[in-house]
């Protein structure tokens, strides 16, 4: 499909190896018990804060984000050239920059814009 | 029972849908019309069809599908530019209780539609078709990555180009703004099919948006020719790297947010609303976080073009190359951080305003260092003055106005005072015409020769660039001075007589902006009547300095018959001083992208697609999606997707080129 009949199909030279059958073994096990462990606490509720709930299950998000970049995308600092590593890093910075952009600035408008509560209830 | 039978066939679509009773639509209708079959009729008489067909519409050379976006960007700057001049006529007699020619209705739509069409279907079109046709030549490449993709992407655009064409004359357009805010965008107030048309256009030119940009990052990191390292790339790859990564990155926002507010039409969501825990500020919020990366995505190529003529026209190097590349890198992150500037005064603190203020004034750093840069490269240069120098000069002179106008509205305070009304308009207008289409122009007119291996005239093009400068000064300085008295935007009438004589001259300055249109068109005709006297057999009509220009013009189909190899910036021009001769012989056989309708199949399912969803057909919607998925399935068991261009093929063209080039030589 590529007009380069070098650039076609080559994993070999700069880009990632694909992943042993070990690889994906690791990184599927650390998956299941990466969902498990917040599944189990929103069963049990085991922590009786929500907001402590909801925040462990986030960070276990991002670790199992973490995980499937490693063991199923195979991303190292070095695959693609750096390119990979490269891309995600600029990625974050936007994904950060836009959620927690949202966050203040939506924050900022609740905070000067929107009636109190009490008022709201007195709305007709 | 006949009529559950109509509803389910047609949907919301009745006779009623048809604007019969707008004079001015059905006059438009009629001429549109005639001037279609005008042009069908003359392809089949001159029985066309199987070439376009062929030779186009299917292709998926980049150098092809490049002209093909230049050609979709200049058809519909004629219908955004008549939209333009409606208005302007509309609002240069709409004093003294005149109501004008336009009723409400049709104005509202008229301003949404020039809006979404300049900047979606003119200046993406116009971008995305001068990156696709230079950057892999610019390169040494012999194509994009992935070319089936590429003509894929080109036929979504013109998809949605085809929805928002229709919403003219089968139902009606958005009367939202270009942005299509809620709550006015939403079910409650805009129950007709208007904003439908918007979203699913949108919808349907952005896969093609997105699959462009990602396609020629891709080419750019992976395709270079050996040698070219990044800093050896040349500016305008370099700015075209940066605009794709910013179509990439910012192109699922707008998607995002167009679904989320089309589940508010469709299912009665509560996204956008203003009860049940909506909020429309996050609409706005959102969309602008794609919109502001929108204007860097429109303005960063031109920079690349601005560049690239401004040193092959004073025959230097690019002062401060590496400055301007990462001037550009640093502006690509800022974009990301300026998106407030859009909405001071929906309501956020005193805290957010500056932040955002300041970012915004930050950002002008790079732009000036770059126009700083270009000043630089001409000082002591042997500067000519050829159509796509004047057309950068125009530009700097006119973006730097336009730029501190824009400084001036960063600042919160001041911002309170113009919000919304026609100051920014004329800033906005002052940057985009200024800056986008002076550097399309500029590009035009530079690598025109090497689309077609001949210059475009010039008298004709001095014609159309001095009536579009001055056109435009004429027509968007007394907005500046209508917006500083505190004239609001999308007005239709107004009350006080005393401003009346600003919007006439307004109107004037539209009307040398028409002139400038119409010698445009007027300098292609005559170019191509001309084109044995303008022709150009060396490929390097304005002695270049990037490797475009070592190739022939019109480049052959395989661009290189050797991929270059790179040891300067400037490849071409290191070449040349090093005495570069081109080899005769030793061809091999080049392996080349086949040709394929997928592309073509798949954008009209799309439209398809849209037109069923925006009109609540939803039998035409659910088989068009099968048909989208069954044709993309199909088409990965297609497994002639390549050839090998003969080597004997090869040398045929390249012997061609050597037999014009002796006798050129010969002659002088």
């Amino acid at each position: 499909m590529s007009a380069h009949d070098h650039a076609g199909h080559d994993h070999t030279h700069g880009g990632a190896a694909h992943g042993s059958l070990k690889g994906y073994l690791i990184g599927f096990v650390l998956s299941v018990i990466l969902t498990a462990i917040p599944f189990w606490m929103v069963m049990t509720g085991a922590i009786d804060n929500k907001q402590a709930t909801a925040i462990i299950i986030m960070a276990f998000a991002v670790v199992q984000i973490v995980v499937h970049m490693v063991f199923f995308l195979h991303m190292n600092p070095a695959s693609e050239g750096g390119w990979s590593m490269l891309a995600l890093i600029f990625t974050v910075i936007l994904v950060v920059i836009v959620l927690s952009g949202s966050l203040w600035v939506m924050y900022h408008l609740n905070a000067n814009m929107m009636p109190g509560l009490h008022e709201m209830r007195e709305m007709p | 029972m006949p009529e559950t039978l109509t509803k389910f066939i047609f949907g919301r679509l009745t006779l009623e849908s048809l604007p019969l009773h707008e004079p001015i639509v059905v006059v438009t209708f009629i001429v549109v019309a005639l001037g279609g079959l005008a042009v069908l009729g003359a392809i089949t008489y001159f029985k066309l069809w199987g070439y376009l067909w062929r030779e186009w519409f299917t292709s998926v050379d980049h150098k092809k599908i490049g002209i093909m976006y230049m050609a979709l960007g200049l058809v519909m700057l004629l219908r955004g530019f008549s939209d333009a001049i409606m208005m302007r006529l509309q609002q240069a007699i709409a004093f003294n209780g005149s109501e004008g020619y336009l009723n409400s209705h049709h104005y509202d739509q008229i301003f949404t539609a020039h809006g979404v069409i300049m900047i979606f279907f003119v200046a993406m079109p116009f971008v995305t078709g001068l990156m696709n046709f230079v950057v892999p030549l610019q390169i040494g490449a012999r194509d994009v990555s992935f070319p089936f993709l590429n003509n894929f992407s080109f036929w979504m655009t013109v998809g949605g180009a085809i929805l928002v064409m229709a919403s003219l004359f089968v139902g009606e357009f958005a009367r939202t703004g270009w942005l299509a805010y809620p709550p006015l965008s939403g079910i409650n107030y805009s129950p007709d099919v208007g904003v439908d048309y918007y979203i699913w256009a949108l919808q349907v030119a952005g896969v093609g948006t997105t699959l462009s940009g990602i396609n020629l990052i891709c080419t750019i990191i992976k395709m270079r020719a050996p040698g070219m390292t990044m800093m050896r790339m040349p500016v305008f790859t370099w700015t075209s790297l940066c605009t794709n990564v910013l179509i990439v990155a910012s192109f699922p926002v707008l998607t995002a947010v167009l679904t989320l507010l089309a589940l508010d039409r469709y299912v009665g969501t509560n996204f956008f609303t203003n009860d049940f825990g909506g909020n429309p500020m996050m609409y706005v919020n959102l969309i602008w976080i794609w919109g502001h990366p929108e204007v860097y995505i429109l303005i960063l190529p031109l920079f690349g073009v601005f560049s690239e003529v401004t040193s092959t026209f004073s025959g230097k190097r690019l002062f401060g190359y590496t400055s301007m590349v990462y001037a550009t890198v640093v502006i690509t992150i800022l974009s990301y951080l300026v998106w407030l500037h859009h909405f001071f005064t929906m309501g956020s603190g005193a805290s957010v305003n500056s932040f955002f203020g300041i970012t915004t004034m930050i950002i002008s750093i790079p732009t000036g260092a770059k126009i700083f840069n270009w000043l630089f490269t001409m000082y002591r240069g042997r500067i000519r003055f050829e159509l796509p120098m004047m057309w950068t000069v125009a530009f700097m002179l006119t973006f730097t106005v336009g730029g501190m106008t824009g400084v001036l509205l960063a600042v919160p305070p001041a911002d309170f005072v113009l919000h919304n009304s026609l100051f920014l308009i004329a800033h906005f207008h002052n940057v985009i015409i200024g800056g986008v289409l002076f550097g399309l122009f500029a590009g035009i007119a530079y690598w025109w020769p090497k689309a077609f291996g001949f210059k475009l005239d010039p008298f004709w093009g001095k014609v159309s660039f001095w009536c579009w400068v001055l056109g435009f000064w004429f027509a968007f300085m007394p907005l500046y001075i209508l917006g500083l008295m505190g004239v609001t935007r999308r007005m239709r009438v107004f009350d006080d007589p005393s401003l009346q004589i600003w919007f006439v001259i307004a109107a004037f300055g539209a009307v040398l902006i028409a002139c400038g249109i119409a010698a445009f068109l007027v300098q292609i005709f005559v170019s191509i009547r001309k084109r044995a006297e303008l022709v150009d057999v060396t490929g390097d009509p304005w002695d270049g300095r990037t490797l475009e220009w070592s190739t022939s013009s019109p480049p052959p189909a395989y661009n290189f018959a050797f991929t270059p190899i790179i040891r300067d910036n400037d490849a071409w021009w290191d070449m040349k001083k090093a005495g570069y001769r081109r080899p005769l012989s030793g061809f091999k056989p080049i392996h080349m992208p086949e040709n394929t309708g997928t592309g073509v199949i798949l954008a009209a399912f799309s439209v398809a697609l849209g037109f069923g969803l925006i009109w609540y057909m939803w039998w035409l919607a659910a088989l068009s999606f099968v048909c989208l998925i069954a044709t993309a399935i199909g088409h990965t068991f297609n497994y002639h997707r390549d050839f090998d261009i003969p080597a004997a093929e090869v040398e045929q063209t390249e012997e061609a080129r050597t037999v014009l080039l002796t006798a050129r030589g010969a002659r002088a």
